[in-house]
């Protein structure tokens, strides 16, 4: 790879510890504001006692549930607590004080009386007949609009016509994102009596409104401004809504700017998770391996209150059958409400979990039937022209086979095999290899509107300044954008600012989620990108009198084809644009066509199109001490054309190793409901020390409808690593259907 | 009880009233507001806060401002000399190894003091030097990557 493919908009100013986060802010008279929590499962609030929390010196301000003007965000999360707790991340009092020890002092003396309520510890406790109810208007715990079903076929026959059937169960454990900067915001007022706020955000937009139903504040007067994000992959987005909702209100209510930082327990103990989920699976098939029926039950953990699990359980019911054909279908997928910390977003959506159990039975049924995996894989792969099982014909390339045989001739997957097979099993370290395929949705499809904005300006002395609706949280977002512009104008990058969002200057584009940032990001920029290019070849076919057709813009000049020697630099002609009277600033929007969905059958048009992938693993077990370690990653994905290799190369190893984590490590641990792990000594990521040799490569395709030719890559990278590590697993003989494999699991299972 | 100290860092004498239980890192980012060392959990778990201590990484979460008087402490401010970038911050540059960039800074003071201590590491010998340091963006990949080229670098230099 080139130097070149590696530039980053943003990298020298992260190397220098220039980079300015949110916490790094300081603005002179701030207090810092502390969130005072539950840390109850489930309770009544009693009473509250601030008295001797006032005294400290430096407190400016305590509230209590109830002196805050609105309770709750779009969805169902109290900013403080009303009356009742339902985990133990609630908060119940906030505290604006002039120091941080002086707010931490006041926590120390704040005094509460709780009455236990029995709680609801598991998603099988919550789908009990008996169960206590967590929230009156669902007396079924079920998060509301969270049950997607899809029909297709007739179930019935399907099974009746399988020579064999097959069920099983699987579980996935709530992950935590980890990104190493932990949530902070910066509140002040502006000389007009709006709000601002400097934040960590993933998405500003949703900040801002959650700011606004704190406060009562009409949306033109907050204003967020997005700072550096630390890493976010689907996690800063509830979680700052309402710290900064209430770091708002702490700033209203003080006339003062308020900080708000969380520490990294306040931020595993009050931020979204990775859904945990219940699959039960029951997959007929023909003997010589054709599928014929899918029946399913995805059963996801909302937690205390409801949060994504509506819009990841669309995607689960789209996904859920894999990368196959199957003709008779029946899939319900919904979510549950327990005393947890809430399930949210995280990096591929319900995909990873899904593709875990999925691609495990695919493994288990080649099994049941004789058959290798591929075999029974490449019998059923989707194909162009087939029809998925939401009923969606495939008019775009599919090329799940293609990556599937690619990834499997790299990872010298059949030599390797057999070599697996013949190992000793009586030898203390065993390995196996094992693969997994997939598909994704690109971008929202029928979930939600996927349409985005961007501003697109030229400055008169050739500098640009381009800034999109969509955020960069260290996906590097803004280098491909920036990229983009460069490559259309021929210009170098460095003539390129691309900023992070300010609400307040670009048009809401929604929610940076669903690995839309290039596929549909890239668009409206593009769309600038050419009306910008059509003023400046007007103005530079006048100075050089020739036509606009008959000029070409690269090495940062506007010349003649024919002669190119007849030329202009890029400044000059924006110049000349400017003073000539011409806008050089263009806004623009990007609406994708609308999609067919029915949501009684779950059948149409789920997403315009996929990106395909596979991962094969190899895996290496301690038998004496259970341990398990991925020693060889390879993936292959169909990402379409990649706008900037450097930063998808980096989406690439980041999605292997966070998938390695999900695997072999990674699951919060409880007590009754709390959490124990709130911290890197008890919640272990991957180190450098844990990751695996990785190779990859990107199959280029074309016919899509992303930027640029552009697929979504950023989660299909991370979506089938935890299934073939499992696959892995299960060729070196430990079979687990339980995530994370952890060394105890392993060595309770006896090897066969 | 404040007390007065006298901390060197980057090579410039800062005096600042602390208390004794005032820790490093945030004396480093409040009182002195050098904000490139992070904090990513307060307990000496994820390398954030890495800085040097008289040329060796030391955790600045879980040390005492009081302690670090008559130390020399280089944080990530200090490395790059005006416009020029130490080599091993242009090898993370030039190798793709930021993202989101809050592990950098303590990242490349691990590299630093490893490369100070054995300026040719195997493989084996970057990924421990670096495994203190948490990045749950990049899959360390590019980073033990640039590290290596660093080490190239700053050998050339030397020849
Ligand atoms: S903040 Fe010091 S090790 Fe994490
Ligand atoms: S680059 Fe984000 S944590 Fe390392």
């Amino acid at each position: 790879m080139s130097v070149h493919d590696s530039w980053r908009v943003d990298a020298r100013e992260k190397v220098t510890g220039q980079a300015r986060f949110a916490a790094d802010l300081h603005i002179p008279g701030q207090l810092i504001g502390k969130v005072w929590r539950s840390g109850q499962t489930h309770a009544r609030i009693v009473s509250l006692d601030a008295t001797e929390a006032k005294k400290i010196p430096g407190v400016v301000k305590i509230m209590l549930a109830g002196d805050m003007p609105a309770h709750t965000t779009w969805s169902t999360y109290p900013f403080l607590a009303q009356g009742r707790v339902l985990y133990q991340g609630d908060a119940v009092a906030l505290v604006a004080a002039e120091s941080e020890e002086a707010a931490l002092a006041a926590l120390a003396q704040m005094e509460a009386v709780y009455e236990a309520l029995p709680p609801v510890l598991s998603l099988d406790e919550a789908l009990e007949e008996s169960a206590p109810i967590l929230h009156n208007s669902y007396p079924d715990n079920r998060v509301a609009n969270s049950h997607w079903p899809v029909r297709k076929g007739n179930i019935r026959e399907g099974f009746e016509q399988s020579d064999l059937v097959l069920e099983r169960e699987y579980r996935t454990s709530h992950v935590e994102h980890a990104y190493i900067e932990p949530e902070a915001v910066v509140v002040m007022t502006d000389w007009d009596g709006s709000l601002i706020i400097y934040g960590s955000t993933q998405n500003p937009f949703n900040t801002r409104r959650a700011v606004a139903a704190a406060t009562g504040y009409p949306l033109n007067k907050v204003r967020v401004v997005q700072q550096a994000v630390g890493g976010s992959f689907g996690g800063k987005e509830e979680s700052v809504g309402l710290l900064a909702g209430r770091a708002s209100v702490l700033c209203l209510a003080t006339g003062r700017p308020v900080k708000m930082t969380y520490s990294r327990e306040e931020s595993v103990i009050e931020s979204s998770k990775r859904h945990p989920f219940r699959f039960r699976y029951k997959v007929g098939a023909k003997r010589d391996g054709r599928l014929m029926a899918l029946q399913a039950e995805l059963v996801d953990e909302g937690g205390a209150y409801n949060f994504q699990a509506q819009f990841m359980n669309w995607r689960a019911c789209v996904h859920a059958a894999g990368v196959y054909h199957i003709p008779n279908v029946e899939i319900d997928v919904y979510a549950v409400h327990t005393n947890h910390v809430f399930g949210g977003a995280m990096r591929g959506y319900s995909s990873p979990q899904i593709i875990f159990a999925q691609e495990s039975l695919m493994d288990e049924l080649a099994a049941a039937l004789g058959l290798e995996p591929l075999a029974l894989r490449r019998l059923n792969f989707l194909r162009e022209g087939d029809e998925t099982i939401t009923g969606q014909i495939l008019h775009e390339p599919v090329n799940a086979e293609k990556v599937t045989l690619r990834a499997l001739d790299l990872a010298d997957y059949e030599r390797k095999k057999e070599a697996y097979r013949r190992q000793d099993p009586d030898t203390r370290q065993v390995g196996g290899i094992g693969f997994a395929t997939c598909f994704r949705g690109c971008g929202l499809g029928a979930e939600a509107p996927d349409a985005t904005g961007a501003i697109l300006s030229v400055q008169e002395d050739g500098s640009i300044v381009v800034r999109s609706s969509l955020t960069d949280m260290g996906q590097g977002l803004q280098t491909a954008h920036a990229q983009l512009v460069a490559r259309e104008l021929g210009v170098s990058p460095a003539r390129i600012v691309s900023k992070p969002v300010d609400t307040s200057l670009v048009p809401e584009g929604g929610m940076t989620v669903a690995s839309r940032g290039t596929y549909s990001g890239g668009k409206p920029i593009l769309q600038a990108v050419a009306r910008i290019k059509q003023i400046l070849l007007h103005v530079a076919a006048q100075k050089l009198e020739c036509s606009a057709g008959e000029l070409a813009m690269a090495n940062d000049c506007v010349f003649r084809r024919e002669d190119p020697s007849q030329k202009l630099s890029f400044a000059e002609v924006a110049s000349a644009a400017f003073w000539s009277g011409h806008s050089l600033s263009v806004t623009e929007w990007f609406q994708p066509g609308p999609l067919r969905w029915e949501r009684e059958t779950g059948q149409g048009e789920a997403f315009p199109s996929y990106t395909y992938s596979c991962v094969v693993a190899e895996v290496s077990v301690d038998r004496l001490t259970g341990k398990a370690t991925v020693t060889k990653l390879v993936s292959v994905h169909d990402a379409g054309r990649v706008v900037h290799a450097g930063a998808a190369s980096g989406q690439v190893y980041g999605g292997m190793a966070m998938g390695v984590g999900m695997a072999l490590m990674e699951g919060l641990n409880f007590e009754r409901g709390l959490v124990t792990s709130t911290n890197f000594d008890r919640y272990l990521i991957p180190t450098a020390a844990d990751i695996p040799e990785a190779v990859f490569e990107f199959l280029p395709s074309d016919g899509n409808s992303g930027a640029a030719g552009a697929k979504s890559l950023g989660e299909a990278t991370v979506e089938a690593v935890p299934a073939a590590v499992a696959n892995a697993l299960a060729a070196a003989g430990y079979r687990l259907r339980t995530l994370p494999a952890l060394s105890e699991s392993l060595l309770k299972r006896e090897r066969g | 009880m404040k007390k007065l100290i006298t901390l060197n860092i980057n090579g410039q004498e800062f005096d600042l009233a602390v208390s004794p239980r005032d820790l490093l890192v945030d004396v480093i980012r409040r009182k002195v507001g050098l904000t490139g060392t992070k904090k990513g959990c307060g307990q000496g778990d994820c390398g954030a806060c890495t800085v040097l201590m008289d040329g060796r990484p030391i955790l600045s979460c879980l040390t005492l401002a009081v302690a670090c008087q008559g130390r020399r402490i280089q944080t990530i401010e200090g490395l790059s000399e005006g416009d020029k970038l130490h080599p091993i911050q242009e090898s993370f540059v030039e190798h793709g190894a930021v993202q989101c960039g809050f592990c950098t800074p303590g990242m490349i003071l691990s590299a630093k003091a490893l490369l100070d201590r054995n300026p040719h590491p195997s493989e084996e010998e970057i990924k421990l030097g670096i495994a203190g340091n948490l990045c749950r963006c990049t899959g360390y990949k590019k980073i033990v990557e640039s590290i290596a080229g660093a080490a190239e670098k700053m050998a050339e230099g030397e020849g």
